[in-house]
């Protein structure tokens, strides 16, 4: 039996499935990444770091706000800036933001359409539109969110390095938070919807990597962990998380303890559930989450359980901003000098690190991401070749349709891994 | 013809697909849209395919020839071919890669395996077909693409925005980012963004290209004014249109630009 799946649909970036069984049900299965190099890395050199903090966040459509967080976070830390509390915490909301629309846009439009039996969201248009109406809510409240505070999403307009050009005026703010509290009936109807559809059996224990702050589960800024008990700083990345080169892929893959880890919602909520708001660990027992979790399908439903957290922690972070009243800070002086800053943050893929090193004049002269789809790759390859095995027996159209939803369920973006 | 909705396909080249998405971010009165067009083809969101489509919007750049024939393939069916975003329109921020050769930046990003992988000079549609109807921006702009769509539902030629971004800066009563001290590509680059930057206190880093002829525009007073060429300015802080003739020319002769008279052209909150 063999499978080719060209251009998988309803992902982000071109792939293809292959998987092909023998005589006796021996199979092999890999995800083939057929996406062209894009060379971020190679051309943001010789950029001043005004320039590269602009570039970034065209690297992804979707996670345009983690790309540029993370990007201003490493270039601060090249260039010794500090930022101050405020920032800290409009980043924190910018990620809470990007993680709702994120989300929003996989489970409903990318996901939901496998589980509900059609083939994509568009037939829901005339059956179900208030489905429908609700993931465009809920899509939309996250981007509006992050409009306000990074000025637009994808790629925003008032990030910069050491802080924000422009901050949303209080009013605005206000109105926005009440607008996400309206939308907790919409979240709830999420884990209503997610409860009832029937998420495939499988597991394969691997390792689950993220980010950990000690007192928050965290989207910005943390030491990474990983399940199989190491934590290390962030500046210790290059040795553990290590990148290489397939044959069967323009994005290169990365392992650290095993052949494969796994990033994203599901290895967030594995690692740091006790740190997910009450209202996100009630909607994760709903859902019959048990971490450790061991099947990658449930990575959607960890979506889900994130989607609670963060419109929960998206209200908290307006009412702590508005509490300490938005002010107008001046923007820390850059004396740009030669040095290197890695930044991270949990973008709704995954860990994502960005690693620049600057000349005295403020250029770059050497520039690294690692991107969660290609921390990512290993894993999916591994579970495919697994899933194919339990599936040993079943028809082809079965097994085609079980390796589509098992690549789905990872959320791949794929133009962002072949940066 | 009448009877039938007009068919769209959506497809993708080399982006972020960040244009796709600001469509469908449009949310809730994307599905008005919806009701006067049938979609058929967009595999970002869609498993359903037809290659019957009147109406083609495509997003990307184009960077190896083998992508070519895909996009031959797409215009021959498409009765209206619109580009969206500024990677399909000018090449978008990878046309930087243009700078740089091949082959070094293969083995900088795979080491000693990075020779297998295709790679060829990044272009917009443009140069492999014609394109009706551009939808420049990084990202495009939600309104402009719903005003582009209802000119080519109601077969009224669409005028692509070719002022600079000045005009609507002055329109909007924004302070001049050269006065605050800064450099700002706002005097050569093509409107239709409602200068979105500058209103958010940022400067304008150009990313729906030149307008048509920079040089006819106001933008020499207002450079000169600040002690800037437009050579100047363009040589240095480009990265979106790098194709643009007027850039090419400053690449190809190898000329280094005269640095600026602004002492530090990219703090913030230097106004004195």
């Amino acid at each position: 039996m063999e499978i080719r799946v060209e251009q998988l649909t309803r992902v982000e970036g071109h792939g293809n499935i292959l998987a092909s069984v023998e005589e006796g049900g021996v199979g092999k299965a890999l995800f083939e990444v057929v996406e062209a190099n894009r060379f971020f890395e190679g051309f943001v050199r010789g950029r001043h770091y005004e320039e590269v903090v602009h570039i970034a966040p065209r690297i992804c459509g979707i996670c345009a706000l983690s790309h540029s967080s993370v990007a201003v976070h490493a270039t601060e830390k090249a260039l010794g800036v500090e930022v101050s509390e405020q920032t800290v915490l409009l980043r924190r909301l910018m990620m809470a933001a990007e993680v709702i629309s994120s989300h929003a846009l996989h489970v409903y439009f990318l996901a939901a359409p496998d589980f509900l039996g059609v083939e994509s969201v568009l037939p829901l248009v005339q059956q179900d539109p208030d489905t429908v109406r609700r993931a465009f809510r809920l899509k939309k409240g996250g981007c509006e969110l992050g409009e306000l505070v990074a000025g637009r999403h994808p790629h925003p307009v008032s990030v910069t390095t050491g802080g924000f050009t422009s901050l949303p005026r209080p009013a605005a703010f206000g109105e926005m938070r009440d607008r996400l509290v309206g939308l907790r009936d919409d979240v709830e109807a999420t884990v209503e919807l997610v409860k009832s559809v029937e998420i495939p059996q499988f597991e394969r224990p691997t390792e689950y990597v993220c980010l950990r702050q000690p007192d928050h589960y965290t989207f910005y800024e943390g030491e990474i962990v990983s399940s199989e008990g190491e934590a290390i700083p962030l500046d210790a990345y290059e040795e553990a998380l290590r990148e290489y080169v397939v044959a069967h892929s323009t994005a290169k893959h990365v392992r650290w303890h095993r052949d494969s880890y796994m990033v994203g919602a599901l290895a967030r909520v594995n690692n740091n559930w006790g740190q997910l708001v009450p209202e996100a660990q009630d909607a994760m027992k709903e859902l019959g989450l048990a971490p450790p979790c061991h099947n990658p399908f449930m990575n959607t439903v960890a979506q889900v359980v994130e989607l609670v957290h963060c419109l929960e922690e998206s209200v908290g972070l307006i009412e702590e901003l508005l509490a300490r009243g938005l002010t107008e800070e001046e923007m820390p002086r850059i004396e740009p000098a030669a040095g290197r800053g890695i930044g991270a943050v949990e973008a709704p893929r995954g860990l994502l690190i960005h690693d620049y090193a600057y000349d005295a004049a403020g250029r770059c002269t050497k520039a690294n991401c690692v991107i969660p789809t290609n921390q990512n790759l290993a894993n999916l390859d591994l579970d495919m070749q697994a899933l194919l095995a339990q599936l040993a027996g079943a028809s082809k159209d079965e097994v085609q349709r079980h390796l589509e939803m098992l690549v789905r369920a990872y959320d791949p973006c794929i133009s962002c891994s072949v940066h | 013809m009448a009877d039938r909705k007009p068919r769209v396909a959506v497809f993708d080249f080399t982006c972020c697909e960040g244009c796709q998405l600001t469509v469908l971010g449009i949310g809730e009165p994307l599905m008005e849209l919806l009701d006067h067009v049938e979609v058929v083809a967009w595999r970002e969101v869609m498993s359903e395919r037809s290659d019957e489509f009147d109406i083609a919007i495509v997003e990307g750049a184009i960077t190896r020839d083998c992508d070519a024939p895909r996009l031959r393939r797409i215009r021959e069916r498409a009765k209206t071919l619109i580009a969206l975003g500024s990677c399909a329109t000018i090449g978008g921020p990878h046309v930087s890669a243009n700078n740089f050769e091949r082959a070094e930046m293969l083995d900088l990003v795979y080491g000693e395996h990075g020779r297998q992988f295709e790679t060829g000079e990044v272009r917009p549609l443009s140069a492999e077909v014609h394109v009706d109807i551009p939808i420049h921006g990084c990202p495009i702009d939600a309104n402009e693409f719903l005003d582009v769509m209802k000119h080519v539902l109601l077969g009224r030629p669409y005028r692509v925005p070719n002022e600079a971004v000045c005009h609507e800066c002055k329109l909007n009563g924004y302070e001049c980012v050269y006065d605050k001290g800064m450099i700002c590509l706002g005097p050569v680059t093509r409107c239709g963004c409602n200068a979105i930057c500058i209103s958010r206190g940022h400067r304008c880093f150009g990313c729906r290209g030149l307008v048509d002829d920079p040089n006819l525009n106001a933008a020499r007073d207002v450079l000169e004014e600040h002690g800037h060429t437009i050579e100047e300015v363009l040589g240095m802080f480009q990265i979106y249109a790098q194709r643009a003739p007027q850039v090419r020319k400053l690449v190809e002769a190898g000329r280094q630009p005269k640095r600026t008279k602004v002492a530090e052209p990219w703090r913030f909150g230097s106004s004195s």
